[in-house]
């Protein structure tokens, strides 16, 4: 997995999502599932992928089937960013 | 007679082929359904509940997603005789056995006889009405393969027919725990009373046609998203909340595509909209079709107007669509509207005026020209506040301002609205104790704060210590009974209440709460490092709040024993705390 995808996201989460920015998201901690990503939260860390990576997730991919940890969600960016 | 059956027989009768309703999806094309295949579609559900013996007057609970089966179980309990009442789905993050105790409650007090679910829920609700009321748990999957496709309605036979207009045709609650022990009952008359005076207060006609994604378990969604389009033959757009919260764009096209007149939207969707959506997910989108967009069910921000103005205008909207209400379950819906016929009043007032005296003083003349905030701020630097209307009250529909007596205010005084007009609620469903002590002398005591100035109502803010998040109502005890669960909180030392949040345009939920280091026993939580202690229990508190009401918590604080003020009884002083709080810690 790359760490600095892993890093940037979990530093992004951390601070501008859940407004805790000593919090450390650990790679498989779920976070759609949980809750600890709110629904209304997703479109920016859609946006927010969007813009750093230049990979569109579709929002009908913004569920835990798609990805529910930073492990998953980095993976998906890595396949996409090719 | 005139009862919701009957307006759905003349309307099956006089318009048959016409879409009433299309629903859309994010996977598969648009659904459109003519009120025939609505009354056909329904009637199954209708003879699903007779099949069951659910009696009319018994009421049907609800907990289905956005779909057709939703659509047609709710007016099909209503051919039945019986009474629906739409309950929040459940969604991934809340803790199975938190709905399960949610559920309970409100079975508890609404005694349903019959619950709809999908086949999914089954389980859950069989366990949550053990030994209660319900008698029928009737899942959509079991309506479709065992009653036989309707091919013509013969309403003789639907016992709703013989409804008098005077009994309750719904029930209307809020989530959580408190929420769902006080169900709003409606009757037909109220309901068709607040149509008739709404309708006319919007000037709704033939030619409109209402978009939404609004919830069907939200007042807001369940009567102007959705009861108004139906019966009064205006075409309905729905898209699902689940699907819009994730691509907010999907309501700019559907208004486009479908040339969408009317759409309600709760404060921070104004906000949302506004700052999540790509110009590459709005490329053809036209909204010069809309002649109003209503704010409506928190509280309004005119900066949240501006931005929305802002980013859409170059799409075609016009600075006239922009809309207010003031509505309540209570009213059936709308209390009061602006915006229709002319542009939204703003209100400039003067802020110290305002907080040390509850007096709306209007500042020099500026206040009395209309479009005022669309021109360059020119108070920036002045203690002013900006008060937007939420317009005039309906017809038959009356607002008073009363102080702590209950002796009305004069104009520009802040006080409790009061609200008396023909489209009340019959009572708070099996709780005459809250449904009497909601009111004062004939009047329906709002528990909102507000002023009257030339006719139109300002909203200012609550009484009681209401949250209200993305225009869904939350009871903080709920929330700091939740808190207090965790190990290491002082029980009850927990305080639960909101603060606006300009970027978000709603407000964000802080929970303080008063940690007993004595409580924790050694080497318990993992960590005895003294100094772990408030971060563990915040994120535990986080989680178990989240896991239990579904509400994502902004800031949690946790402090020594003895923080929170508290009463002279000793309860905790919300308000007091809130304003501590908001001195104390600085909010970002």
């Amino acid at each position: 997995m790359d760490e600095t995808i892993y890093s940037n996201l979990s530093q992004y989460i951390a601070r501008e999502i859940l407004k805790q920015p000593k919090r450390e998201i650990a790679a498989d901690e779920e976070l759609i599932s949980s809750g600890l990503i709110d629904s209304f939260n997703l479109v920016d860390l859609a946006l927010y992928v969007e813009d750093n990576y230049s990979v569109l997730i579709d929002d009908t991919e913004l569920n835990a089937d798609t990805f529910n940890t930073l492990d998953q969600l980095v993976s998906l960016i890595q396949e996409r960013k090719l | 007679m005139k009862n919701v059956t009957h307006v759905l027989k003349m309307l099956y009768l006089e318009a048959p082929d016409k879409v009433s309703v299309h629903l859309l999806f994010n996977r598969q094309s648009d659904q459109a359904i003519t009120y025939r295949e609505l009354l056909h579609g329904s009637v199954r559900y209708a003879l699903a509940l007779k099949q069951a013996e659910i009696r009319p007057g018994e009421v049907v609970i609800l907990i289905l997603d956005h779909g057709e089966d939703l659509v047609m179980a709710f007016w099909g309990a209503i051919l039945n005789g019986s009474i629906p009442s739409i309950l929040p789905f459940l969604t991934e993050k809340l803790s199975p056995e938190v709905y399960r105790k949610s559920l309970a409650a409100l079975f508890e007090i609404t005694a349903p006889t019959a619950v709809i679910t999908d086949s999914d829920f089954m389980g859950e609700v069989r366990k949550a009405s053990k030994g209660r009321s319900v008698s029928a748990i009737i899942s959509s999957a079991d309506v479709q393969n065992r009653i036989p496709d309707v091919k013509e309605v013969n309403f003789d036979q639907l016992r709703g027919l013989t409804s008098p207009p005077k009994d309750i045709v719904l029930l209307q609650h809020s989530s959580g725990t408190t929420g769902l022990q006080k169900g709003v009952a409606l009757s037909h008359r109220a309901v068709f009373n607040q149509l008739e005076s709404y309708s006319r207060a919007l000037d709704l006609n033939q030619n409109d046609v209402i978009v939404s994604w609004l919830p069907l378990y939200h007042d807001m969604g369940l009567i102007a998203g959705f009861l108004l389009p139906i019966l009064k033959r205006v075409p309905l757009v729905l898209i699902s909340p689940f699907d819009w919260v994730r691509a907010p764009y999907r309501l700019l096209q559907a208004i486009s595509s479908y040339r969408g007149t009317l759409c309600w939207l709760p404060n921070f969707a104004y906000n949302f909209m506004a700052l999540k959506t790509r110009h590459r997910d709005l490329e053809l989108v036209d909204l010069s079709s809309l002649r109003a967009v209503i704010n409506c069910s928190e509280p309004m921000s005119w900066k949240s107007h501006k931005m929305f103005l802002d980013r859409f205008q170059a799409y075609g909207l016009r600075s006239e669509a922009l809309a207010t209400s003031y509505a309540m379950a209570e009213n059936v819906f709308a209390v009061t509207q602006g915006g229709i016929n002319s542009p939204v009043k703003l209100d400039v007032i003067d802020q110290n005026t305002f907080l040390s005296h509850q007096i709306a003083e209007p500042v020099g003349e500026t206040y009395k020209r209309e479009n005022l905030w669309l021109e360059p701020d020119q108070t920036e630097n002045l203690p002013v506040l900006k008060m937007l209307s939420t317009g005039q009250p309906i017809e038959d529909t009356n607002v008073r301002i009363l102080d702590q007596q209950g002796v009305d205010l004069p104009e520009r005084h802040i006080g409790e609205i009061a609200l008396q007009s023909n489209c009340m609620l019959s009572g708070y469903y099996h709780r005459p104790d809250l449904t009497q002590k909601a009111f004062l002398e004939g009047w329906f005591m709002t528990g909102d704060l507000g002023y009257l100035a030339n006719g139109e109502l300002f909203v200012t803010g609550r009484k009681k210590d209401l949250i209200i998040v993305g225009g869904k109502n939350i009871y903080p005890q709920d929330l700091e009974y939740l808190a207090s669960e965790v190990e290491g909180v002082h029980a009850g030392r927990v305080a639960a209440f909101g603060v606006f949040n300009e970027q978000t345009g709603t407000e964000d939920v802080v929970i303080v709460a008063e940690a007993d280091y004595d409580l924790l026993e050694d080497g318990q939580s993992g960590t005895s490092n003294i100094n772990d202690q408030p971060e563990r229990i915040a994120v535990e508190i986080r989680e178990r709040v989240t896991r239990g009401s579904d509400i994502a918590l902004r800031y949690v604080h946790v402090v020594e024993r003895n923080w929170l003020l508290k009463t002279s009884s000793g309860k905790v002083a919300r308000r007091a705390n809130r304003e501590k709080y908001l001195s104390e810690f600085s909010v970002d």
